[in-house]
């Protein structure tokens, strides 16, 4: 076998897209929300209830779209409830989130039990099926992106294009970004920091029950007990080597979504562990070297005022 | 709003108020699961007899209920720990792998020395290995400031596959088709307190490290700083306790507190290292020590009742057709609720709620 070739083939392309698509859209509802001042830890729950929203959506409905859209509305009110209990309740952020991951993962099997009587594990429901983009699909060598390719890959990269245009060439941008920074300068200046805060939150839930759903329904059509195998901490890792900025968010999901499909695709020399390693590495030797100048909102994870 | 209600009551109004918010935590768990389980059909009689007769039911089945609360009461001590410091410690998982696979692997290496060296030797290398990774990250934050959670979950996963790692590559079992290492002898087993059942001696040494952990903190001057340090930095700081060195300690002995939920599976249930044998136990761990209050006794009662859930879940899922996962739902919910005390004084005294914001 010649990986080499393998290595730089439009398979692996396509691949490394695909995988990174659930990273990028988790991260950049993180980022989101550590920009406000709230770590979440729950992302991994919120997927998973998305995911699982979205496989009890299409059922009742027998539309994958409106699947997605529970998954849309489930990881929401994950975030309120995450958003509730930290800003108004003053909740340790980081019990909050391990809380959630841990009702979550509870919660999904439980009603697997109640609605399809089987042990974490749903029923099958159509996917949302994958689109050929007229035209653009012709084009040599490009067209591939645009053949058979998943609606969410255009979603994906609408989001972060929307998200970055949002958080660095807007008013609402600028305030987000001083409120991570400095909560009580923005306060000074008017700006209402606790709504600022619900709605990054509850805007980070949303993003990660979509990513939660493409996991359900598009790379598959149904829900399997704690399918978000961790996916929800790499989002996580994500967003600090991204260096909190949506775009960062999106090469870092790249990169981490290369090294997973490296370790499908390709065989190498590697143990594949270090590859499922690599993310977390990665992200502690940036942690490290970065240290104190580490460019992230200053008041992440300890809201005062 | 906390602050002034803290100076405002002495040592055992907050003491009992604790107690009372744990108590309330707990009943409102148990009511929404209650209800979810109304909800999903299933008889509630029927379902709680069942958890109550598979945790109690016999000699055997209350040995395998405290068995399963071993775990707990060690990542929960390991959890305590750390919040008494201050700092927060959700790098158990990592901290116990790492722990678990040096305990392994010291008493393979030692096979054929005398029982009485290997186990201990097992228990100085699985907690030196929980100290350093729990070392580390305290170290990170100590000195580079860099926050102690996001290290510890980069660290939880690192640990994670490295171990993994090794009982895949080099350490594996030739032998084994799953992941793990080989077996070691029999003889080096923790002695088992009930026959034919998982409780062994580590329950003992559970206790013995909550006695001592009760003391710790009473009475030594560590215990005293590590306290000040956990209640108010800048205090302590200007009282000229040393903070860095304070929080290395902090984090390396609650490593090596969650090394012993490792190294005790190993020794006492398993016999080798197995790939992934932790059930998120990092994570109860949390809940343990949060809902415990972070103080040993508290814990003890706390590691307790999860297993109890635990080990009751089994007979509640066969005969009253409830899934196990039930009791996840209860544990996120108990640590959602005892982690918000606000919420829960809030529902007691529904008015008088300062509109601040």
């Amino acid at each position: 076998m010649n990986n080499l070739q393998h290595l730089f083939s439009m398979h692996m392309v396509l691949s490394t897209l695909r995988l990174a698509i659930p990273l990028t859209l988790a991260s950049i509802g993180s980022v989101i929300c550590e920009r406000s001042g709230i770590i979440n830890l729950g992302i991994e729950g919120m997927m998973l209830s998305g995911a699982f929203g979205a496989v009890f959506g299409t059922h009742i409905s027998g539309s994958p779209w409106i699947g997605m859209l529970v998954a849309i509305l489930v990881g929401g009110l994950f975030g309120l409830i995450h958003a509730l209990l930290c800003i108004r309740y003053r909740t340790n952020q980081a019990v909050s989130g391990v809380g959630i991951n841990i009702f979550a993962s509870g919660i999904t099997i439980v009603l697997c039990q109640v609605v399809w009587n089987k042990e974490g594990l749903s029923g099958e429901v159509t996917a949302i099926p994958n689109v050929t983009v007229p035209g653009l699909s012709q084009i040599p060598v490009l067209g591939k992106l645009f053949e058979k390719q998943s609606p969410y890959f255009f979603i994906t990269l609408v989001i972060v294009a929307v998200s970055w245009y949002v958080m660095y060439r807007t008013k609402v941008g600028l305030r987000l970004r001083t409120i991570g920074d400095n909560s009580k300068a923005a306060a000074t200046a008017g700006v209402n920091v606790t709504r600022y805060r619900y709605v990054s939150v509850i805007v980070c839930g949303m993003l990660c029950g979509l990513a939660g759903s493409f996991l359900s329904i598009v790379q598959s059509n149904l829900f399997v007990k704690d399918m978000v195998a961790g996916r929800g901490y790499i989002a996580l890792a994500a967003t600090i080597f991204g260096g909190w900025n949506p775009f960062g968010s999106f090469l870092a999901s790249l990169l981490f979504a290369f090294s997973q499909a490296l370790r499908i695709n390709i065989e190498l020399d590697i143990p594949e562990q270090f590859l499922q390693m690599l993310p977390y590495l990665l992200t502690m030797v940036v942690l490290i070297i970065a240290g104190r100048k580490v460019k992230g909102p200053q008041e992440s994870g300890d809201i005062r005022d | 709003m906390s602050r002034e209600k803290k100076a405002g009551s002495g040592r055992w109004t907050s003491g009992l108020q604790n107690i009372w918010l744990s108590v309330i935590a707990i009943l409102l768990s148990l009511v929404i699961t209650s209800i979810i389980m109304a909800a999903s059909g299933n008889n509630l009689a029927e379902a709680y007899s069942a958890l109550f007769k598979g945790a109690f039911g016999s000699r055997n089945a209350i040995a395998n209920t405290l068995a399963k609360t071993v775990p707990l009461i060690f990542v929960g001590m390991a959890c305590a720990f750390s919040n008494k410091g201050g700092i927060f410690n959700i790098g158990c998982e990592g901290q116990l792998y790492s722990g678990a696979l040096a305990a392994a692997v010291a008493a393979i290496f030692l096979q054929g020395a005398p029982r009485i060296l290997v186990i201990p030797a097992a228990f100085v290398a699985g907690m030196a290995a929980g100290m350093l990774v729990g070392g580390l990250n305290g170290f990170l934050k100590a000195k580079l400031q860099i926050n102690e959670v996001l290290v510890a979950i980069m660290l939880n996963y690192i640990m994670r596959y490295l171990t993994s790692y090794f009982v895949h590559g080099p350490l594996k079992d030739p032998e084994a088709s799953v992941a793990q290492t080989v077996a070691m002898d029999d003889t080096y087993m923790l002695t088992k307190l009930v026959p034919k059942t998982q409780l062994t001696t580590a329950l003992l040494l559970a206790l013995v490290i909550a006695v001592l952990l009760h003391f710790f903190f009473l009475k030594t001057r560590t215990g005293f700083n590590i306290r000040a340090v956990g209640e108010n930095r800048l205090a302590a700081q200007a009282s000229g306790i040393a903070m860095s060195s304070t929080i290395v300690l902090t984090m390396a002995v609650s490593g090596a507190l969650a090394a012993l939920t490792g190294v005790t599976e190993v020794l006492g249930k398993t016999g080798k290292f197995v790939d992934g044998f932790s059930p998120g136990y990092g994570f109860t761990g949390i809940a343990v020590a949060v809902l415990g209050r972070n103080n040993p006794a508290g814990v003890l009662l706390s590691a307790l009742l999860f297993g109890i859930m635990e080990s009751g879940a089994m007979k509640m899922s066969y005969v009253a057709g409830v899934s196990t996962s039930m009791i996840k739902v209860m544990q996120g919910l108990v640590i959602l609720f005892v982690a918000t005390p606000n919420l829960v004084s809030f529902l007691r005294r529904r008015k008088g709620e300062r509109k601040g914001e």
